[in-house]
């Protein structure tokens, strides 16, 4: 960021001249090039002109245009044209069609740009009567702590009755402050001082760049950088935590499902990533139908995919399981084959009839983002995947110990013959049993097509971590499954920043190899007679 | 670029040289040979092979340079064909299964007696058919950005190397945005690799600290980016502009970029320039929180030319679909194809050697308005473009390099092969020829 202010002063020298000629700042954003457009947008801010934040405003949104003869306009949403200097509506006459660049031409952003615009507008916001605006701009000038806003820092500090708004702006003092060359010393201590007790890591990269100068302002950088990194510390272990929950989130929703077939009924299914990979595809027609047909209600499209997946999933399920999978209960080498084998037939049927290409499913934007929780940043999607697979795996628990499908589903698991002579129709329970592990698991790709890719290749990624889990948790137990889960994202969320992420992977899976030649079925066994058959 | 870097090294400008030498010689020599060569290969047709994953994990890559391949020939066919002679496409497919690559090469070459093979887009399964097309003197026309550090005779290069892509875009944040701070992530096969050794050398020439550079790799198919994501931000936070260099393959770009929008990393904070996304693989995803991300490539969509003009409406025509994008690879095949059929014009026949030895110096007009030109090293001259993302999918070119920018397939800045050149000229005829010893260390033709 330091670096920015000396390119605004390198362009200052180089296009100065330029800018000078006319004093006008608008001809600069007319110029096509984007050293100029960006200068201008800094001069414009500056300048005092009452039409800037607009002229800015419309720059972001992409509606500022240039008529060949450099006259700037602005684009409303409706085609129709406004002066962008004086605000009165302009006819522009349409494009010959053979010379394209006699229409008018839209002022071009890139990165430059987008800086000096986010700075420009936060130091023209500051002083807007909306105390959340005071707080954003509070934050762009803070990132672009360019020394020549001090004045007008200190004008909205003096004025600002808002005690957090003006936390935030004597921070973006501070930052301004270290940046400048010509602040006193004693000025640049208490800015330390004031970045210290922010105390986060954009702090820390403005304490870091004045650390190495000379005398009482470097020494105190540095110490205040050293306590920085203590309280980052900390913070990082608790972030780590919190990723490996939100990863062991994930593996539990994608072997919640295996849990079932595999865990309780015993079916290496290796068909179980595609039913995963079927529910985000779910959720993808789900959202292209709602856009068609019922734009009304398009905000609850995920809430309608849950339940759709679920079902078309589990009968999809079902269906496997009476066509294929019930030859072959008791023969586990041709279990795995078959379903290895359909795995591909579904990837291939997806792949025929959406494409190859990832298809496109939207993020809600309650589900973006993030949110700061002292120094943890907590996001948004990965925090209500937590609490989907909590649902989740409750529901489950709660439809096995508690429904008479569950209770039947026991019943057979436990003792297959004493369940048939009691009346149960052990079939139709298996197929139901593989239908209800099928459709958790079409659930899970809801979950996972906001985080994932949704292609073909979607459930590939996931099959060799759910039995992962499954086999450490514990075959036959939920609760295993949930530990398991957990633990392995923990455990790799620590080991990825030490190791590196491959070979992290690799030394979970060793970790895991070496647990289960000790604890062959896993943390939590089944006891008792179920085991034996 | 800097005044250090010239666009055509020395080296470069020889090369240009003794192409233009050559390009001339075999002129002479092709306009006495080609009517009978003509007369005598009417009838019949010549084969076409396209070797592309139409099914696994890679056939989302892979499947529209088919089509574009089948395009062109269409195309070729309705102007007469060549030497008098129609084309047919034969398309296998190897199913991203690198062992069958190289097995359907040989099926291309041996069976169906393809003039030439138009395929592959991994590293991996390059290498895997480059001994099938050395044994049986086959041509293939590679056409993706590949880690360079290869030049054998049976293979042109129509994609970029490394100086054409991955140097101008770390040259281009240098001096652009300041970047002092670099993180090079990537996918952990020998692509990111081998590019990454290359821009770590790269970048300590130029006098980035050792402690300003921080290596990444991470397994395919990636999906929790989350500790990841966030050591970037930290690494980002040490007071000196920071960019991420990613060579992160394809599909796992989506859930970082995702990841990079959740945290708050903006293009302004922190800057990844790609070398593996394009328009592709940008449309499966919603680009919004992605404006101001760079991509390096040779060619956009959005490059404002006739010939891009006319290239965009024939293939959005020939695939029925007006949503269809256009991407760097599809344009490495026009230039390959049409280079290849300039080639077997020159040369009267699609005898292999002839037409390897006809292919230097064609030069063929590429679709961001100029001319590329096949050099003696089997690469081809490009420009090299810079594109931001913006909203809709596409990119905005914001830097273009002045001229045409020669491919370097031995790296200068790999201390094993700064010494290499391959020169597939007679009387030299070597891959990997040694300039300090004067010796052909690898690839000398038998």
């Amino acid at each position: 960021m330091v670096r920015f202010v000396f390119l605004i002063f390198f362009s200052l020298v180089m296009f100065g001249a330029i800018a000078r000629a006319d004093d006008d700042p608008l001809a600069g954003l007319a110029s096509g090039n984007y050293d100029q457009v960006a200068q201008a947008v800094t001069d414009l801010s500056q300048s005092g002109n009452p039409r800037a934040a607009t002229i800015i405003t419309a720059l972001q949104n992409s509606q500022l245009y240039y008529l060949p003869d450099k006259t700037l306009v602005i684009k409303a949403a409706d085609g129709s044209y406004t002066n962008a200097a004086t605000g009165e509506a302009v006819t522009v006459p349409p494009a010959d069609d053979d010379d394209p660049d006699s229409g008018p031409q839209q002022v071009r952003l890139n990165n430059n740009v987008r800086i000096a615009m986010d700075a420009a507008m936060g130091s023209l916001q500051l002083m807007d009567p909306d105390p959340a605006t005071r707080l954003s701009a509070a934050g762009a000038v803070f990132t672009a702590h360019n020394p020549a806003v001090i004045s007008v820092l200190d004008k909205a500090i003096a004025k600002e009755t808002n005690a957090s708004v003006k936390t935030a702006m004597e921070q973006a003092r501070a930052a301004a402050v270290l940046s400048s060359d010509g602040a006193t010393e004693d000025d640049k201590l208490a800015a330390i001082a004031t970045l210290r007790a922010r105390g986060d890591q954009d702090s820390r990269g403005l304490l870091q760049g004045v650390a190495n100068q000379p005398g009482k302002v470097g020494a105190a950088a540095t110490a205040a950088v050293t306590s920085i990194d203590h309280i980052l510390q900390l913070w990082s272990i608790a972030q780590s935590v919190y990723y490996g929950i939100s990863l062991g989130s994930v593996l539990l929703l994608a072997a919640a499902g295996l849990a079932i077939t595999f865990g309780v009924m015993g079916v290496i299914n290796m068909a179980h990533g595609e039913m995963v990979m079927l529910g985000a595809y779910v959720t993808f027609v789900v959202q292209q139908f709602m856009r068609a047909y019922l734009p009304g209600i398009y905000g609850a499209n995920l809430i309608i995919a849950v339940p759709l997946a679920f079902l078309f999933t589990g009968f999809v399920g079902v269906v496997i399981e009476r066509s294929l999978i019930r030859w072959l209960y008791g023969r586990p080498l041709e279990t795995l084959l078959a379903t290895w084998g359909l795995s591909l037939v579904l990837q291939q049927a997806v792949r025929s009839i959406f494409g190859p290409n990832n298809r496109d499913v939207d993020t809600p934007a309650w589900m973006s983002g993030a949110t700061q929780l002292g120094g943890l940043t907590l996001t948004w999607n990965r925090m209500y995947i937590i609490l989907f697979a909590i649902i989740v795996v409750a529901a489950l628990m709660a439809a096995l110990r508690f429904t008479s499908l569950g209770l039947r589903m026991r019943a057979v698991t436990q003792n297959r013959r004493m369940a048939a002579a009691m009346g149960i129709r052990t079939p139709w329970i298996d197929a139901l049993t593989f239908g209800l592990g099928s459709g958790v698991a079409g659930m899970a790709g809801v979950a996972l097509s906001q985080i994932d890719n949704v292609s073909p290749n979607l459930g590939q990624g996931y099959i060799i971590d759910s039995f992962m889990v499954v086999v450490f948790g514990g075959v036959g137990n939920l609760w295993g499954t949930t530990v398991g889960a957990l633990t392995l994202g923990i455990v790799n969320k620590f080991l990825e920043p030490i190791a590196g992420a491959v070979l992290g992977k690799i030394v979970v899976l060793v970790l895991l190899i070496l647990f289960v030649q000790r604890n062959p079925r896993g943390m939590f066994p089944l006891k008792g007679r179920a085991v034996e058959t | 670029m800097p005044p250090d870097q010239p666009i055509i090294s020395r080296r470069g400008l020889g090369r240009i040289g003794a192409a233009a030498a050559t390009v001339a010689a075999i002129g002479a020599v092709s306009s006495a040979a080609s009517t009978p060569a003509q007369a005598q290969a009417s009838g019949g047709t010549i084969k076409v092979g396209i070797l592309h994953s139409l099914s696994g994990t890679m056939a989302i890559s892979e499947t529209t340079l088919k089509d574009v391949m089948l395009m062109l020939i269409e195309e070729q066919n309705a102007k007469g064909g060549v030497l008098g002679k129609k084309l047919e496409a034969v398309v296998v497919d190897p199913a991203s299964n690198w062992p069958l690559f190289a097995e359907k090469a040989r099926q291309l070459i041996s069976v169906d007696k393809c003039a030439a093979v138009f395929g592959c887009w991994t590293s991996v399964s390059r290498k895997s058919v480059l001994p099938v097309f050395e044994e049986l003197n086959g041509i293939l026309f590679y056409p993706v950005q590949y880690e360079g550090q290869e030049c054998s005779r049976n293979v042109f290069y129509t994609g970029a190397a490394p100086n054409q892509q991955a140097i101008p875009a770390v040259d281009y944040l240098m001096n652009e945005n300041k970047v002092k701070r670099w993180v090079l992530a990537g996918t952990d096969y020998v692509y990111p690799r081998t590019t990454n050794q290359i821009l770590e050398a790269y970048l300590k020439t130029k006098g980035v600290a050792p402690e300003d550079i921080m290596v990444n790799y991470t397994p395919f198919g990636q999906s929790d980016w989350q500790n990841i994501v966030a050591s970037i931000k930290k690494f980002g936070a040490a007071g000196k502009k920071t960019a991420v260099v990613s060579t992160i393959n394809g599909d796992a770009n989506v859930p970082f970029y995702k990841e990079l929008g959740n945290q708050g990393i903006k293009a302004t904070d922190i800057p990844v320039v790609a070398f593996s996304v394009g328009e592709e693989e940008l449309a499966g995803i919603d680009t919004k929180p992605l404006v101001g991300h760079l991509a390096a490539w040779n060619y956009f969509e959005s490059v404002k030319t006739n010939a891009n003009t006319r290239f965009i409406e024939a293939w959005k025509k020939f695939t029925k679909n007006p949503k269809r994008t256009t991407n760097d690879p599809m344009e490495a095949h026009v230039i390959g194809f049409n280079m290849w059929v300039k080639g077997v014009q020159k040369a009267g026949t699609t005898d292999s050697d002839a037409v390897i030895d006809a292919m230097i110096g064609v030069s063929v007009p590429n679709l961001s308005g100029g001319f590329s030109a096949m050099m003696p090293n089997h690469h081809i001259t490009k420009p090299v473009l810079i594109g931001e993302i913006q909203g809709d999918g596409q990119f905005n070119i914001v830097s273009q390099t002045p001229g045409l920018v020669v491919a370097q397939e031995w790296s200068p800045y790999v201390e094993d092969t700064k010494d290499l050149i391959g020169d597939w000229r007679k009387p030299l005829s070597c891959g990997a020829f040694n300039v300090k010893t004067g010796t052909c260390t690898a690839g000398k033709k038998a």
